[in-house]
This record gives structure tokens, C-alpha cells and sequence, in this order.
């Protein structure tokens, strides 16, 4: 809180804070703003997604200037920012790598909460904020995969649109109302390329303040799950376990920045493709609406929800339990009946199921991806129902986990 | 409580009418946003280029022999035509025991082509050449018995999917083990002679081109 009184600086500061709160908000969200001392590595990874936020902001604005949305321009214009424009390769790739960085570090950052209990009160509404950001997060990942328009894009956009055509009676309605057109085609290209660049890049920063907002005043969580203030107490010291997030935090994160650029560079300059994970051959061809790639799958972030939709024999059940899978997250913090947030502090029932949700989800990943197989349509349904029984089991088992004490202050376990 | 006199009165708020015009003013609004939004939302409709080149196209028959399958785009969908052999209409009626939709109860198509030939003419097959599982392109495989692993010396010939193995017969009826949960779509057609088809017009209209 600023105090009226104080504003009679001299010169210029002065000057500009009788008129602008830089001074309040600096020492209001930096240098008096106190998060926890006892974060360990997870907890880089959420201004690591802040920074891979900035970075495709920046590159997908250069990319705008060279590529040309519409049907018979779209994969031209990506194959001339390829090999004609000077550093175009990079620019590309560096938006491409950066949105699988975006989820790593987003699906990381989640795991985090999970880990953490970051989700439990007070901090409900900072994750619904989250889980909103991760579903727009969603929709921009996969408009941009449509953009270059080959055929990869094509035959995604296809499926996935087709997938609102199981809600029953304005199903076949709504998806000839996205697409624009009887089949994906121009029209839904264009579509997507002002949402991709500016409807959803606005709805994320919107986002993203009212998460850090919502952040700013509950305060962090940490490891312990102890509470911790965030600004000076009544005696004017510091609170108990609490450090200023400037310089302690700022600089601690520009040490993830460095690790992390140096990973992501590793990608950008000698693995670009990851092995066709990032960018797979089938969309070096143009768009054909009379030939399908085979096989047919979506990006690694979206795979664990398409092994869910492949396992389930009908449709409309499938794109249900899709559905379902994503929205379970929203509910956490009321399925989570524990007196206990942190894994430190939880007992062996919690452990066993987060431990066998962490496992399905990566074989769901790793199924997703492959060509389906009886054994495989199997394999996905014995690991989607360790992915629901984390969440939908939680109202009981969280109680009957045998919880351990939880200290006064944060600790550390080294 | 304070002075008497009209200053009391100019400072009394009448909360009943604040109410009352908050919210009407609101309602009105609302209504106002409703209208406004709607040229934005119906823009997103197929235009009317995307409508005039979605009209019914015309389909010379006459070059197609018994046995063969033409390929034409109609509203951005492969639309496949067979002229099927009498043999092949033949086997239609013999494997209704492996379809998961013999009767074509659950599936999308015209009354006329809701019968086992799925079709208005037996000879003259018209389908939508898309996967009703994840929408690939099946592949046609009409020969009776066929090497292909998952089809084998009993198949009665048909189609077959290449993205996740859904099999269809040449009505394009679903084989029970596929994925696909449906018979593949049967578009809107008519025959204005023996020798055109007409797709996406079911030829109830009189003067509909």
C-alpha cells in the first residue's frame, strides 16, 4: 500500500509516480512482495510458460508478416518462409518447438499443482484460471497446427471438427457453422488463422493477469503446503519464511531460463522435428481432401485424450469421455477432500493413485501416437480408467489416506 | 434526521425506481447485445459461394461398366458410384449375420436407400467414400476373398479402411470388429434418366437443378 504522504520525491521519479504507481507496483509485486523460501525445481516452470508465452508472441508476429491465410496460398507461403525468407527457418521453428515447450512446461507446471496440493483453498479460482489458460491453450495449439495447410493440418482439422458432430440434434449444424463450408476449406483456414493470431492471443494475456492476479493474493503455494504471507506483517518485518520475490526469485528463475534456453535451442537447431513428434512428414504435403495420411494422429500434447476417444467403440461416448478427461481437472480442488496439500505430507493411498494417474497418462500419450491394434484399443482402456479413478475416486480416497503431521514452518528435505 | 426542507429530499434516493432502471436498462442491454452479436455469429455460415458451388452435380452413367467405381467431389466429400454386378448385389443378402447394422436402422441415408441394397437402383451404389469412424477415405476392395491380412479368403468384397481398419460391404454397411459404429452416409440423389445421376438432389422438387 502506498502511502500518500511519501510521494514528495524529487526530479523526474517523483514526477512520474505522482502519476503512475511504478514505485507501488514494483514494491507491491517485487521487491515487498514475499513468496515462500523453500521452492524447489518445480516451481520454475511457471515463468518458464511466461516466457514461452513472450517468445511466441514475438515469432508468431514475424511469421504473420510472411505468411498468406487461404487455400491456394497457405502451404506456398510456408515453404517460402522455409527457404526464402533470411532466418525465416528459424522463426518457424522456433514457434513450432516453442509450442511443444509451451505444453512441457505447462503440463509440468500442472504436475506441480498436483504434487503440491496447489489446486486445494485458497487457491481454487487461481486454478480454474490455470485450467482455462491450458483449454485456450489448447484451442491455439491446434488452429496453428491447421495453418500451414498440409495435409497433416487438413485431415486434423477434419476429425477434430468432425468430433461436434456427436452432440445430438445441432451437431451437423454447428460443424458446417465452424467449418464455413461443406468440408474443411478455405474459409475455415482463414477463420482460424485471425483466431490463432488474434482472438485467443488476447484472450491468454487476459488470462494470464487475472491468474497472476489471483496468484498475488492468495500467495504461493510450496512444497511444505505451509501457509506463507506475502507481505510485511504488523511489526513491519518480513513475514515468517517468506523472501522477496526480487532479486531472490527473479534471479533463481533466470537460472531455469538459462537451462531451459539452452534445451530448447539443443531442439530448435538439431532436432526441429523431434523424430516427427513436433512436426510430422505427412504435413510436407499440401492439403487433399481426397487422401488421408496414414496413419492419422494429432500432436504429442493432444495424444493421451485421442487414445481415450480410439478405445471407446462409439463415437458419441468417445468425444463424451474426451471431453470428460480434459474438464476432470476443474473439479480437483472440490474432489480433494484431504485435511493435507503436499505429496510430503500425504499417505500411501494418494501416492499409489497420483502414481498410477502419472503412469496412464504417459502410456495414453505413447498409445495415441500409435497405429490402433486390438491389444493397443485394450491397453487404452485399462489406462484410461487409471487416469478417471485418480480424479472420480478422490472423494473417498483422499479421506481414508492415512495423513502425516504437518508441520509449523516450511522445511527442507534436501 | 438532518435539517428539514427540500435539500432532504434531492438527497433521498428512491431505491425502488434505481432498481426498476437498472434493470430495464440491463434487459434492454441484453437484448441489444443479443442483436448485435448476431451478424458476427451468422457470418461464420457456409457464404453464399461456398452454397452456389455446394448445388447438385450431374453424373454421366453410361460409360460406367458393371464392376467399376467413379470418384466425384460433391460439397467438398469423395462421392463413390458403383455399378455393382448382378453377383455382387448377390452377395449383399449373404453376410447380414457380420454387419453391425444389417438393416441400416442406425445409420444416415434417405428413406429410398434404407433398404438391404442401401441404394434406389440395386445396380447403382452411391455413397459418401468417408469413414464414419474418424472420416479417412476407405479403399475399395471388390474382389470376393482378397490377400490383405485383415480381410482374408472370406471376404465377401467391399471396402476397407486404411487409418483404423473399418470394413464396409458394397452397400457400405459396417462389418461387425470395426471401429466405425455406422454405415457409411448415403447422400440425396435421383436418376432424371437411365443414364444421369444427380447428386444432392432427391428429386422431389420439381425444377430443382
Amino acid at each position: 500500500m502506498s502511502n500518500p504522504n511519501e510521494v514528495t520525491k524529487p526530479g523526474f521519479w517523483g514526477w512520474l509516480n505522482r502519476r503512475l504507481p511504478v514505485d507501488a507496483f514494483i514494491k507491491g509485486s517485487l521487491t515487498e512482495y514475499f513468496a515462500p523460501k523453500n521452492f524447489n525445481f518445480w516451481y520454475f516452470f511457471g515463468s518458464l510458460a511466461l516466457l514461452v508465452l513472450v517468445m511466441q508472441l514475438l515469432s508468431g508476429i514475424f511469421l504473420a508478416m510472411f505468411y498468406k491465410p487461404g487455400a491456394t496460398t497457405a502451404f506456398d507461403s510456408v515453404e517460402f518462409i522455409m527457404r526464402e525468407v533470411k532466418y525465416g527457418w528459424l522463426i518457424r521453428y522456433l514457434h513450432t518447438t516453442g509450442a511443444s515447450a509451451f505444453f512441457l512446461v505447462v503440463y509440468l507446471h500442472m504436475f506441480r499443482a498436483l504434487l503440491y496440493g496447489s489446486y486445494k483453498a485458497p487457491r481454487e479460482l487461481l486454478w480454474l484460471f490455470g485450467m482455462i489458460i491450458y483449454l485456450a491453450l489448447m484451442a491455439e495449439g491446434f488452429m496453428g497446427y491447421v495453418l500451414p495447410w498440409g495435409n497433416m493440418s487438413y485431415w486434423a482439422a477434419t476429425v477434430i471438427i468432425n468430433l461436434f458432430s456427436t452432440i445430438p440434434v445441432i451437431g451437423t449444424g454447428l460443424v458446417e457453422w465452424i467449418r464455413g463450408d461443406y468440408g474443411v476449406a478455405d474459409a475455415t483456414l482463414s477463420r482460424f488463422f485471425s483466431l490463432h493470431v488474434i482472438a485467443i492471443p488476447l484472450i491468454l494475456l487476459l488470462l494470464v493477469a487475472l491468474h497472476l492476479i489471483a496468484l498475488h493474493e492468495t500467495g504461493s503455494n510450496n512444497p511444505d503446503g505451509v501457509d506463507v504471507k506475502t507481505t510485511r506483517g504488523a511489526d513491519g518485518l518480513p513475514p515468517r519464511d517468506g523472501i522477496p520475490f526480487h532479486p531472490y526469485y527473479t534471479v533463481k528463475d533466470i537460472v531455469g531460463v538459462c537451462f531451459f534456453l539452452t534445451l530448447f535451442c539443443v531442439v530448435v537447431f538439431f532436432v526441429p522435428t523431434m523424430g516427427k513428434l513436433f512436426l510430422e512428414p505427412a504435413n510436407f504435403e499440401p492439403a487433399d481432401a481426397l487422401s488421408t495420411p496414414n496413419p492419422i494422429s494429432p500432436s504429442w500434447y493432444f495424444t493421451p485424450y485421442y487414445a481415450i476417444l480410439r478405445a471407446v467403440p462409439n463415437k458419441g461416448i468417445g468425444a463424451l469421455l474426451l471431453l470428460l478427461a480434459v474438464l476432470s481437472f476443474f473439479f480437483l480442488p472440490w474432489l480433494d477432500r484431504s485435511p493435507v496439500k503436499s505429496i510430503r505430507y500425504r499417505g500411501w493411498i494418494f501416492k499409489s493413485f497420483l502414481t498410477v494417474f502419472t503412469i496412464s497418462f504417459l502410456v495414453l500419450m505413447w498409445l495415441g501416437m500409435q497405429e490402433v491394434s486390438t491389444l493397443y484399443v485394450w491397453l487404452a482402456r485399462v489406462f484410461a480408467v487409471g487416469y478417471f479413478a485418480f480424479f472420480w475416486l478422490m472423494p473417498w480416497y483422499s479421506r481414508w489416506d492415512p495423513v502425516k503431521p504437518v508441520p509449523e514452518r516450511v522445511t527442507y528435505h534436501g | 434526521m438532518s435539517e428539514a426542507g427540500s435539500q432532504t429530499v434531492d438527497d433521498a434516493v428512491d431505491d425502488s425506481r434505481r432498481k426498476f432502471l437498472t434493470v430495464a436498462t440491463s434487459a434492454t442491454a441484453a437484448v441489444g447485445v443479443i442483436f448485435a452479436a448476431t451478424p458476427f455469429i451468422e457470418s461464420w455460415a457456409p457464404s453464399e459461394r461456398a452454397k452456389a458451388l455446394g448445388v447438385p452435380i450431374s453424373v454421366p452413367l453410361a460409360n460406367l461398366e458393371p464392376g467399376q467405381m467413379l470418384t466425384y467431389v460433391w460439397r467438398l466429400k469423395p462421392i463413390y458410384i458403383i455399378r455393382r454386378t448382378a453377383e455382387m448385389v448377390a452377395q449383399l443378402s449373404a453376410h447380414d449375420a457380420q454387419l453391425k447394422d444389417p438393416k441400416s436402422k442406425d445409420s444416415d441415408q434417405p428413406v429410398y436407400a434404407q433398404n438391404e441394397q442401401r441404394a434406389r437402383r440395386a445396380d447403382i451404389m452411391v455413397m459418401i467414400g468417408i469413414c464414419t469412424h474418424l472420416g479417412c477415405l476407405p479403399k475399395a476392395h471388390f474382389d470376393v476373398g482378397d490377400p490383405t491380412p485383415s480381410l482374408g479368403p472370406t471376404w465377401p468384397g467391399g471396402f476397407l479402411c486404411p487409418c483404423h481398419g473399418s470394413r464396409f460391404d458394397l452397400a457400405g454397411r459396417v462389418f461387425d470388429g470395426s471401429p466405425a459404429s455406422v454405415n457409411l452416409v448415403i447422400p440425396p440423389y435421383s436418376f432424371p434418366d437411365d443414364n444421369t445421376l444427380l447428386i444432392g438432389d432427391d428429386g422431389t422438387k420439381k425444377g430443382a437443378a
